[in-house]
C-alpha cells in the first residue's frame, strides 16, 4: 500500500487555486458517458451527487432509508461553521485553519484543513441561495453564535435544527436532479460489498430491504459518504441504523483505514437512565453558550440543585480552563466531567452526571431569549427526562458521538483504492484526534458541494467511460460472495439476537475504549473482542427469511461488522502510545490530567492495511509536518 | 407496568394483515414507546417469531422515520409528539395498545408497521426547491431577509415529512406537507422566481399520487408533531390560485 497524499506544492494559501489549475478536466460532452455511484445520501453524499449531476454526469445514488432526507445528518442541531467574519470579531480562514488544526491536536493534514476553512464561506452562499432559513438578526443578515474550541462567533444556525435544514437544502438540490433524470435514487438498498475490477473501484452489490433482492451495480467510480462508526459502542448519539459496513468492506478490499482509534466522546448528553436504553440524546454544545457546569464541591451530596450554596459549587471548567471556560472543547470537557464523577461529585442516578446550568442566564436575559435561543432542545430535554431545565439544572454526561478516524483519502479524497472515493464523516481528513463543533457540517459540505466536483475529474480523465458492466466475473462473485453471507446469517440458528451481542461488544469497548484507554484495558479488550465474534457465529439467531424486509437480517450484517471493526480500534488505540485530543492514554497524561501527546513518535496518521486477518493488520505511516501552524501543547487554560 | 398490545401484523405489500395481541410486563414509565417496542421485539426473537417491522432511527424526533398510529392516533396521545419522543410516562398500568401503519392509499404497508411514503420525495422532486446549480449563489449577506419572514420559513421549513397529517385526514390529503415546502420557500426572496411554477408543479403532483381534496377539518394540524399551521394551506391557496390564473 502506498500512501501518497498529492498534496500540491506552494504556499498554503494557493494551494488549492494551484491544484484546480492543475487537475486534469473531463471536458463537458464527455461527462454525460461517465457513470458515477454515490453511497449515501446525507450531506455529503447528498451534495455530491447532485453536483455531479449539475456538472453533466450520470450518478447513482444509494441509501438504505426509505428517503435521502432521513440521513443522520438531519439529527445536527448547533450550527455549521465558516469563516465569514461577518460578526468583524477577527475571524478568518486562517484562524479557522488554525482553530482547527488546534482542536484537532497536531493530527490533521494542513493543506485538507487550509481548504476546508477556505470553501466554508461559499457553503453558507450556497445554503442561502437554496432556501436554507439560517438565523437572523432584525436588520436581515444572518447571525452567529459561538461554539467550543473557538474565541470568535463563526457558527451558523437554524434554531437548534441546523443539520435538518442544510440536509432539506441538498436533499431539494438532489430532488432537483432526480426530478430531471440525472441521477437515479435508489432507495432502502443497502450496500453489502465494493467490486473491484483489476484494482480499481468498479461498483457495489446492494440488497434491497424490501425485497431482499441482491444486486450488483457498474460504474466508473465509487463514492462512500456513509457516515461514522460510534455505534460500535452501542449507545451513541448517532441514529440507529449508523454502521460502520461500507468502509469496513472497502477495507477488507484494500483501503487503508486511518486514525480508527480517534473518536469523539461529547460531553453534554442526556445521561443514561436505564438498561433497555436504544440510544442517548445529544443536547447541543450550543446550550454551552449560556449554560455554566457545574457539580456539588463535596462527595456524595445528595442535596437538590437549589439547595446547595454558591460557595459549594464547583464551576469546574471556568476554574480550571479560565480563557475557554464552558467553551473549552469536546474532548477537554468530556474528560473533565468524568474526572469529576470518578470523584465521586457527580450528580443523578449512579452519579454520572453534572449539572448544566441556565439559572444566570435566565437571570441575565430573561426566560423568552433563552426559549427563542434554546426551546425545542428544553422541550425534547423536559420530554425525555420529565423535568423542566427552565427550573432545574439539567443534568449531562458525556456520550459516543463522531468518529475522526475513517479511510484514508488523499487530497483529491481519493482513497487507497484508485477510484473510490470517500467523503463526509466516512473519511479520516481534517479533523485529527478531536473535531471542534459545527465542523462536521461543514467537511461534509465541503466534501460534497465544493471538492470532489473538482478532484474526481482527474480520476475519471484517465478511464474509459463504461468500459466495465455487472456481467463482469467479479460481480458476480460478489453477489454470490453476499449471497453466501446472509444464507449463513440465517441458518446459524443460535439462542442470542443481535441486539444482545451489539450491546455486550458496546459496554466491552465503552468501558476499555472509550474516554480513557490504557494499555491493559485495551489488551483485555483484544482479548474479549475475538470471543465475542466466535461466539456471534455460532450462537446469534436470526429469523425469517433473505427474501422479505427482515431488519434482524439487517442487523446482523451491520453487527458482525462492527464485531471485526472493534478489533482494529483497539490495536489502533493500543499502537497510539500517546495521549491526543479524544484519544486519552491514562499512562500518558500531565500532573494536572491533560493529555500529553509525543510528536516525537506519533505525529502521524496510522494507516492500516488488512492482511487478511483481522487480528493482524499491517501499519503505514502517514507523516505530519506543520509548516503554518506551530506544533505546541495545547491550552486552553 | 404492564400494557396489553394490539399489534397490526402484515408479510408484505400484497398479504392480508390482522391484529396480534401481546401481553408486556415490567414495562417502565422512563421507557420510549419504541424502546418498548424493542423489548417486544427481543422477546419475540427469544422464541423464534419475527419481530415487529416499523421505521425508525433518529429516536430524536427530527428524521420522521417513525410512523404509526397508536390508539387511533398518529404519533400517539401526547401533542407535538413524535413516537419516537414519546414516553411511557404517558400510560398508566394496564392500558390497552393498539397499534396500526398509516392508512392511506398513497402510503401502501410494506410490512407491519412501514409504509412506503415515498409519494413524498416524488412532490418535492416535482418542483420543491430552488434552481440554483452549486457555485451559482452571490454572498450570503447580499439580500437582507425580514428576520418575521426569515423566522416563518423556519417554522414551515420544520416539517419533517413523517406523513402524519396524511394519515389524520379522513381524506389522506397531503395538503399540510405540501404547503409547508411551498410556504417555507415561498417566504423567502430566493424562492420567488420559481414560486408560481412551484407550486403548480407540486400540487399537479401531489393529485396525481392519489391523495386526496383538503376539506379544511384540520385534523392534520392537531396531528403534526412539528406544529406546521394551516395558515400555510391558505398561503398555498393563495399561490395556486394566481398561479393558475396569470401562471
Ligand atoms: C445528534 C448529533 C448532532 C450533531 N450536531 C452537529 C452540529 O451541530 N454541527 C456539526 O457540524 N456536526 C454535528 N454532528 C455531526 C454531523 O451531523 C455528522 O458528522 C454529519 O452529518 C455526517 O454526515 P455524512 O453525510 O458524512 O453522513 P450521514 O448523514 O450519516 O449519512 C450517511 C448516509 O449513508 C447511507 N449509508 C450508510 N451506510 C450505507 C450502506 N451500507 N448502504 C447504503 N447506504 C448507506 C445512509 O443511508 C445515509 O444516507 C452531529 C451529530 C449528531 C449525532
Ligand atoms: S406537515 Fe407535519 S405531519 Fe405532515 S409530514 Fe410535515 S411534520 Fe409530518
Ligand atoms: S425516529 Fe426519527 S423522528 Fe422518530
Amino acid at each position: 500500500m502506498k500512501l501518497e497524499s498529492n498534496i500540491p506544492s506552494g504556499p498554503i494559501e494557493q494551494k488549492w487555486d494551484k491544484h484546480r489549475a492543475e487537475v486534469k478536466l473531463v471536458n463537458p460532452a464527455n461527462k454525460r458517458k461517465y457513470r458515477i455511484l454515490v453511497v449515501g445520501s446525507g450531506l455529503a453524499g447528498a451534495s455530491a451527487a447532485a453536483t455531479l449531476a449539475e456538472l453533466g454526469y450520470n450518478v447513482d445514488c444509494f441509501t438504505f432509508h426509505d428517503s435521502p432526507r432521513r440521513a443522520h445528518s438531519i439529527a445536527a442541531q448547533g450550527g455549521i461553521n465558516a469563516a465569514k467574519n461577518y460578526q468583524n470579531d477577527g475571524d478568518s480562514i486562517f484562524r479557522l485553519f488554525y482553530d482547527t488544526v488546534k482542536g484537532g491536536d497536531f493530527r490533521a493534514r494542513e493543506a485538507n484543513v487550509y481548504r476546508l476553512a477556505q470553501v466554508s464561506v461559499n457553503i453558507i452562499d450556497q445554503c442561502v441561495a437554496q432556501g436554507v432559513p439560517f438565523a437572523r438578526e432584525y436588520g436581515g443578515y444572518l447571525t452567529n453564535r459561538s461554539f467550543g474550541g473557538a474565541q470568535v462567533s463563526r457558527t451558523f444556525y437554524a434554531k437548534g435544527q441546523t443539520g435538518q435544514q442544510l440536509l432539506l437544502g441538498a436533499y431539494s438540490a438532489l430532488s432537483r436532479q432526480i426530478g430531471a433524470g440525472t441521477v437515479t435514487m435508489h432507495t432502502r438498498k443497502e450496500m453489502m460489498e465494493l467490486v473491484l475490477v483489476d484494482g480499481h473501484a468498479r461498483g457495489i452489490v446492494t440488497r434491497d430491504l424490501v425485497s431482499g433482492n441482491v444486486e450488483s451495480w457498474a460504474g466508473d467510480a465509487v463514492i462512500l459518504a456513509t457516515g461514522g462508526y460510534s455505534n460500535v459502542f452501542y449507545l451513541s448519539t448517532n441514529a440507529m441504523a449508523c454502521n460502520v459496513t461500507s468502509i469496513w468492506r472497502a477495507h477488507k478490499k484494500g483501503a487503508g483505514l486511518a486514525n480508527p482509534c480517534f473518536t469523539q466522546i461529547h460531553p453534554t448528553s442526556i445521561p443514561q437512565h436505564g438498561e433497555y436504553q436504544s440510544k442517548l440524546t445529544l443536547m447541543s454544545e450550543s446550550l454551552r453558550n449560556d449554560g455554566r457546569v457545574w457539580v456539588p464541591l463535596k462527595p456524595n451530596d445528595n442535596r437538590a440543585p437549589h439547595d446547595i450554596p454558591e460557595s459549594e459549587r464547583d464551576y469546574y471548567l471556568e476554574r480550571k480552563y479560565p480563557s475557554f471556560g464552558n467553551l473549552s472543547p469536546r474532548d477537554i470537557a468530556s474528560r473533565a466531567a468524568k474526572e469529576v464523577c470518578d470523584e465521586g461529585r457527580g450528580v443523578g442516578p449512579g452519579g454520572r452526571g453534572v449539572y448544566l446550568d441556565f439559572s444566570a442566564a435566565i437571570n441575565r436575559l430573561g426566560e423568552k431569549t433563552i426559549a427563542e435561543r434554546y426551546g425545542n432542545l428544553f422541550e425534547m430535554y423536559e420530554r425525555i427526562t420529565g423535568e423542566n431545565p427552565y427550573n432545574v439544572p439539567m443534568r449531562i454526561y458525556p456520550a459516543p458521538h463522531y468518529t475522526m478516524g475513517g479511510l484514508w483519502v488523499d487530497y483529491n479524497l481519493m482513497s487507497t483504492i484508485p477510484g473510490l472515493h470517500v467523503l463526509g464523516e466516512a473519511n479520516f481528513s481534517d479533523h485529527g484526534a478531536n473535531r471542534l463543533g459545527a465542523s462536521a457540517l461543514m467537511q461534509g459540505l465541503a466534501d460534497g458541494y465544493f471538492v470532489i466536483p473538482y478532484t474526481i475529474g482527474h480520476y475519471l480523465a484517465g478511464v474509459k467511460p463504461g468500459s466495465i458492466t455487472n456481467e463482469h466475473p467479479e460481480f458476480k462473485k460478489a453477489v454470490e460472495d453476499v449471497k453466501g453471507r446472509i444464507s449463513t446469517f440465517l441458518s446459524i440458528n443460535g439462542k442470542r439476537t443481535t441486539s444482545s451481542f451489539h450491546r455486550e461488544l458496546g459496554m466491552l469497548m465503552w468501558n476499555n475504549c472509550g474516554m480513557a484507554r490504557s494499555e491493559s484495558s485495551l489488551k483485555e479488550a483484544l482479548q474479549r473482542i475475538p470471543e465475542i465474534r466466535e461466539e456471534f457465529w455460532n450462537n446469534v439467531n436470526v429469523v425469517g427469511s433473505a427474501t422479505e424486509l427482515n431488519t434482524a437480517l439487517e442487523h446482523a450484517g451491520r453487527v458482525a461488522d462492527f464485531l471485526e471493526f472493534a478489533e482494529l480500534m483497539c490495536i489502533d488505540a493500543l499502537e497510539r502510545d500517546e495521549s491526543c485530543g479524544g484519544h486519552f492514554r491514562t499512562e500518558h497524561q500531565t500532573e494536572d490530567g491533560e493529555a500529553r501527546r509525543n510528536d516525537e513518535d506519533f505525529c502521524h496518521s496510522s494507516v492500516w492495511e488488512y492482511s487478511g486477518d483481522t487480528s493482524k493488520p499491517t501499519l503505514h505511516k502517514e507523516q505530519l509536518t506543520f509548516e503554518n501552524v506551530k506544533l505546541a501543547t495545547r491550552s486552553y487554560k | 407496568m404492564k400494557l396489553s398490545l394490539k399489534v397490526w401484523r402484515q408479510k408484505n405489500k400484497e398479504a392480508e394483515g390482522q391484529f396480534k395481541d401481546y401481553a408486556l410486563s415490567d414495562i417502565s414509565p422512563d421507557m420510549s414507546f419504541l424502546e418498548m417496542l424493542d423489548v417486544l421485539n427481543e422477546q419475540l426473537l427469544a422464541k423464534g417469531e419475527e419481530p415487529v417491522a416499523f421505521d425508525h432511527d433518529c429516536r430524536e424526533g427530527i428524521c420522521g422515520s417513525c410512523s404509526m398510529m397508536i390508539n387511533g392516533k398518529p404519533h400517539g396521545p401526547e401533542s407535538m409528539t413524535t413516537t419516537c419522543q414519546l414516553h411511557m410516562r404517558k400510560f398508566k398500568d394496564g392500558d390497552n395498545v393498539i397499534i396500526e401503519p398509516w392508512r392511506a392509499s398513497p402510503f401502501p404497508v410494506i410490512r407491519d408497521l412501514v409504509v412506503d411514503r415515498s409519494a413524498f420525495d416524488r412532490i418535492i422532486q416535482a418542483g420543491g426547491f430552488i434552481s440554483v446549480n452549486t457555485g451559482n449563489a452571490q454572498d450570503g449577506n447580499t439580500l437582507p431577509i425580514p428576520k418575521p419572514d426569515a423566522d416563518s420559513a423556519m417554522d414551515a421549513a420544520a416539517c419533517i415529512g413523517c406523513g402524519a397529517c396524511v394519515a389524520a385526514c379522513k381524506n389522506a390529503s397531503a395538503m399540510l406537507f405540501t404547503a409547508a415546502k411551498v410556504s417555507h420557500l415561498g417566504y423567502l426572496p430566493q424562492g420567488q422566481p420559481e414560486r408560481q411554477r412551484r407550486v403548480l408543479k407540486m400540487v399537479e403532483q401531489m393529485d396525481g399520487e392519489g391523495f386526496g381534496n383538503c376539506t379544511n377539518t384540520y385534523d392534520c394540524e392537531a396531528a403534526c408533531p412539528k406544529g406546521i399551521s394551516v395558515k400555510n394551506i391558505a398561503r398555498l391557496n393563495r399561490d395556486f390560485l394566481k398561479a393558475s390564473i396569470f401562471g
